[in-house]
Formats: structure tokens, C-alpha cells, sequence
């Protein structure tokens, strides 16, 4: 198989030594079929072991490679070299502090995730001992999307909102959280609803559709996070009307 | 080992001539401005309607080649950023499940433009443009 | 805490939008049509008025000028916050303040018509 010469830019920071991140160039010989995350590899076996990264499957299931590939936020391992140019740019990824190289700290967003709440809430008791809760086909369809992510924050490093206040629960909490409203298992919706649609929820997000553009997996966080917001909404009348709390 | 995360600074006035993305972000968020402007045109028009004097002033007033290069302007800015962009974006915030599969989102875009298209040609009836 | 008051503003400024989305590229045009000259039969002065001073005419024009103003209000909230304005609070006050007035000022003038 034929080769091809791919200059990588990278972005370098000790936590130790640097003052602030910097770009170290490497000249990697490419095959055709190869995926960044792969010249990465090559890199950090061949050229220049002190090179720092994440990844972990190569298959677009882990959600640890993600990356800013010439400033789109990226699953490195599913971004292959035929699609780029000679010369690649590669960053952590944006909107989170970087630990070292490549790695992101991530701290932020995990407690986000906390906050969507994303397991069953039932008010009713659950079916009894040997009974499972059954769901049909149609009403799983209306979730599944959502329940493709794999975490990977591509999506966090592409919204501006995020970018600008940190406060804002994001993009992948927030479908993670519509996929719990949507499961027809579960009862928890008003529950979520009350901390999502509050400040720093749903309303922070000004529909740039960024999130779903970068998206790997086709979550499509920013659909459900309009959909909330109608949700929010109706949820907001029915607070009102019940004459319950406000 | 010491940690010492380091912080990407980001603009908060000028983040958005980053990529190509927000910048058209921005260029939708701009039709505030025209539908702000449109919407109080019309609220002096009606306030010209007290007579028939004030309303052709009010006609006249628009007739001179800036507010021709406006309204054109205006025209096709509001048709790209606004109502295209709009009708695109409808289906994400109400999709429609049919049985077990989601409908299509070009099935509802097409929906937006058959009432657009009917509704407008309702809207040029009225106004007597035919 | 609750769902946020900001669910009635969105509520608002998602129907504005989708009701100039519809309405405002027909409207322009008519502006458009006056500008240069030729100004439709059904805009001149009788034939307006008339409309203007019809229950229906009225109902129409004031649901689409006020949820129209509520929507740009909003949008310009949230564009003065992407420049970089931070005094969401003054800037919310104002913006749907001129919306307020906009459609008091609508409502004025539509019960002048008749
Ligand atoms: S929603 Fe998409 S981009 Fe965001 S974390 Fe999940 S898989 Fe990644
Ligand atoms: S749609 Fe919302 S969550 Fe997604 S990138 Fe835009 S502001 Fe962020
Ligand atoms: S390495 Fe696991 S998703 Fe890319």
C-alpha cells in the first residue's frame, strides 16, 4: 500500500515545565487507510514516547480519542487521513483546561452528567418480583438515539455556550437526561425538568446546532435539548396551574 | 507529579469568528434585528392610518432607491437566516413518530414550505397583488 | 427550585419565530412592491383601513406584531450576551420593555382604526 507524508502539529504542555501549551511538529509516514488516531500512535511509538493521549477501543465505542483535528472536534479514531490535507493540526480538546498534551480534565462535565439524573425514577412500585418492565419497539424508538453516546465530549468542545459559562449543563447531559424523559419506563420527567429547565439548564443553549454537527454518533444533542425546552415549558404551565410551587 | 490544568482563554466579544459554524450562528441571530425594524414599521403604518393623507406619507416614505435597496436586502437576508433556517431547525424541536419509525424531517421542512408557500400567496391575495 | 421563569419568554419567542418565519418574507416583499413604485390595490388607503378596522384584520395583525417583538427582544438578549454584554438583567429589562411598548403601541393604534 501506498504511503503518505502527514505533518502533524500537535499541541504539547508539561504541567511542569510549560507556561503555556505549544506546537511540536512531527512527520509521519501515513497509510492510505489510516485513521489520525493512528499517526498519533505512530508518533508515540516511534518518534517521541513523552507524547500524552487518551484512547482506548479504536472503534468508536470508548469515547476516549476525541480531539480538535484542524479545529472540528473529533473522534480521532474515526477521522481517517484520506479526508485531510498534507497538514494536520491536532489540539486537546476546546473548552476544557488541559492536563497535559492532549488530555483534558474532564472533572466538570462528569459531575454534569450527575445532575441529569440518568437512571429510572418510578413513583409507582416497580412490577412485582418476576416480572420485568416491559416496553414496546415504538416506545424504544423514541429514545434510542439518545442512548448512543459514548461520552466522548466532542459536543461540549464545540458549544460556545459551554465555552462562555461553564455553568451550563451542555449538550450531552441534557440529551442524556431526555433519554430518561423519554423512556416510557420511567416517571421521573417533572423531577429532571425541575433542576434542567432552571438556570444553567435548557435556556442557557441558544441553538447553534454545533453540538450536533460534531457529533460521532448522531446523538443530536441540540434536538433534545429544544425538545426540553418544550417540555420545560408545558412543564412550567402545569406548575402554575396546579397552583404548586413557582 | 503537580497539576497545574492549564486554561485556554476564549474572547468573550469575538469567539464566534472561530469557525465558519458560529459565524453563520451569528449572521441568524442578526435577523432580531430586521424583524424588530419590520415589526415597528407596521406599527407606524398603523398609526398612519388615522387618514388618508398620513397613509400615502407613509407610502411615499418608502419610495426612494435606499428603501428599495433595503427591502431587497432585507428580502433575501430574512429568507436565508430566518425563515429557511427556521423551517430546517422545526423538526429537531417537534419530532413526529409514526408507529415505529421517526418520520423523516424532510417530510415536516416540506410541510413548513407548503404553508409558507400557500400562505404567503394568501397573504399577496389579500393585499390585492393579484 | 422550579422550571424557570425563562419558559414563558422562550414560549414567546419560539412562536414569534415561527410566525414571521411565515408571515415577514410576504410582508417585506409588500414593502418592497411599495418601494419601487408599485403599490398593490389592496394597500391602498380604503382597502387597508378596512382590513385594519376588521375584527379579524385586527386579531391577525396584533398576534403577529407583538409575538414577532417578543421574539426579536429575546434574540437580541441573547445576541447582546454572545458579544459579550454582561448585564443580562439590564439588557432583559430593556429589550422586553420596547416589546411591551411595541405591542401597547400596536393595540393603541388598532382601537384608533375603526
Ligand atoms: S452527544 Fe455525541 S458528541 Fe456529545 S458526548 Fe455524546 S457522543 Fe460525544
Ligand atoms: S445547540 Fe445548544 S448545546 Fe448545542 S452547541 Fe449550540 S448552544 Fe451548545
Ligand atoms: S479510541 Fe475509543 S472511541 Fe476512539
Amino acid at each position: 500500500m501506498s504511503k503518505r507524508q502527514i505533518e502533524l502539529e500537535v499541541m504539547r504542555y508539561d504541567p511542569e515545565k510549560d507556561e503555556a501549551p505549544w506546537f511540536q511538529n512531527y512527520e509521519v509516514p501515513c497509510e492510505e487507510d489510516w485513521a489520525i488516531l493512528d499517526a498519533i500512535n505512530y508518533v508515540k511509538e516511534n518518534i517521541d514516547t513523552t507524547l500524552s493521549y487518551r484512547w482506548s477501543c479504536h472503534m468508536m465505542v470508548c469515547g476516549s480519542c476525541g480531539m480538535m483535528v484542524n479545529g472540528e472536534p473529533s473522534l480521532t479514531c474515526k477521522t481517517f487521513i484520506r479526508d485531510l490535507p498534507d497538514k494536520v493540526r491536532i489540539e486537546p480538546l476546546e473548552n476544557f483546561p488541559i492536563e497535559r498534551d492532549l488530555v483534558v480534565v474532564l472533572d466538570n462535565v462528569m459531575e454534569k452528567l450527575q445532575t441529569a439524573q440518568p437512571y429510572i425514577i418510578r413513583k409507582d412500585p416497580p412490577p412485582s418480583d418476576d416480572k420485568e418492565y416491559t416496553q414496546s419497539r415504538a416506545a424504544l424508538y423514541k429514545f434510542k438515539q439518545y442512548t448512543m453516546c459514548i461520552n466522548c465530549m466532542c459536543c461540549y468542545a464545540a458549544c460556545p455556550q459551554y465555552g462562555l459559562d461553564q455553568s451550563f449543563i451542555g449538550p450531552a447531559a441534557l440529551a442524556l437526561a431526555h433519554r430518561y424523559n423519554l423512556d416510557s419506563r420511567d416517571q421521573g420527567k417533572a423531577q429532571r425538568l425541575d433542576i434542567l429547565a432552571d438556570h444553567d439548564g435548557v435556556w442557557d443553549c441558544s441553538f447553534v446546532g454545533a453540538c450536533s454537527e460534531v457529533c460521532p454518533k448522531s446523538v443530536d444533542p441540540a434536538a433534545a435539548i429544544q425538545q426540553m425546552k418544550i417540555e420545560g415549558a408545558k412543564e412550567f404551565w402545569k406548575q402554575k396551574l396546579s397552583g404548586g410551587k413557582s | 507529579m503537580s497539576r497545574q490544568p492549564y486554561i485556554r482563554p476564549m474572547s468573550k466579544t469575538t469567539w464566534y469568528m472561530r469557525n465558519g459554524r458560529y459565524k453563520v450562528y451569528m449572521l441568524r441571530e442578526m435577523t432580531c434585528l430586521l424583524v424588530g425594524f419590520y415589526s415597528f414599521l407596521v406599527i407606524f403604518g398603523l398609526a398612519a392610518l388615522s387618514s388618508a393623507e398620513r397613509w400615502n406619507a407613509f407610502l411615499a416614505s418608502q419610495q426612494n432607491a435606499a428603501m428599495i435597496a433595503f427591502h431587497g436586502f432585507a428580502l433575501i437576508y430574512f429568507l436565508i437566516y430566518q425563515t429557511f433556517a427556521w423551517f430546517e431547525l422545526a423538526p429537531k424541536a417537534m419530532p413526529l413518530q409514526i408507529g415505529e419509525k421517526k418520520l423523516s424531517d424532510s417530510y415536516i421542512v416540506i410541510a413548513h414550505y407548503i404553508v409558507w408557500a400557500v400562505l404567503s400567496a394568501f397573504i399577496f391575495w389579500l393585499a390585492g397583488v393579484f | 427550585m422550579a422550571v424557570a421563569k425563562k419558559a414563558i419568554v422562550w414560549g414567546l419567542f419560539a412562536a414569534g419565530g415561527t410566525v414571521s418565519s411565515f408571515v415577514f418574507p410576504a410582508l417585506i416583499t409588500l414593502f418592497f412592491l411599495i418601494a419601487v413604485g408599485t403599490t398593490p390595490d389592496g394597500l391602498q388607503y380604503e382597502k387597508i383601513h378596512e382590513f385594519a378596522a376588521s375584527f379579524l384584520g385586527k386579531a391577525c395583525l396584533f398576534i403577529v406584531i407583538s409575538l414577532s417583538l417578543w421574539h426579536a427582544a429575546h434574540r437580541l438578549r441573547v445576541v447582546f450576551h454572545d458579544l459579550g454584554v454582561r448585564k443580562d438583567k439590564v439588557v432583559a429589562n430593556a429589550v422586553y420593555l420596547a416589546a411591551f411598548v411595541g405591542t401597547a403601541m400596536t393595540a393603541f393604534y388598532l382601537f384608533l382604526i375603526r
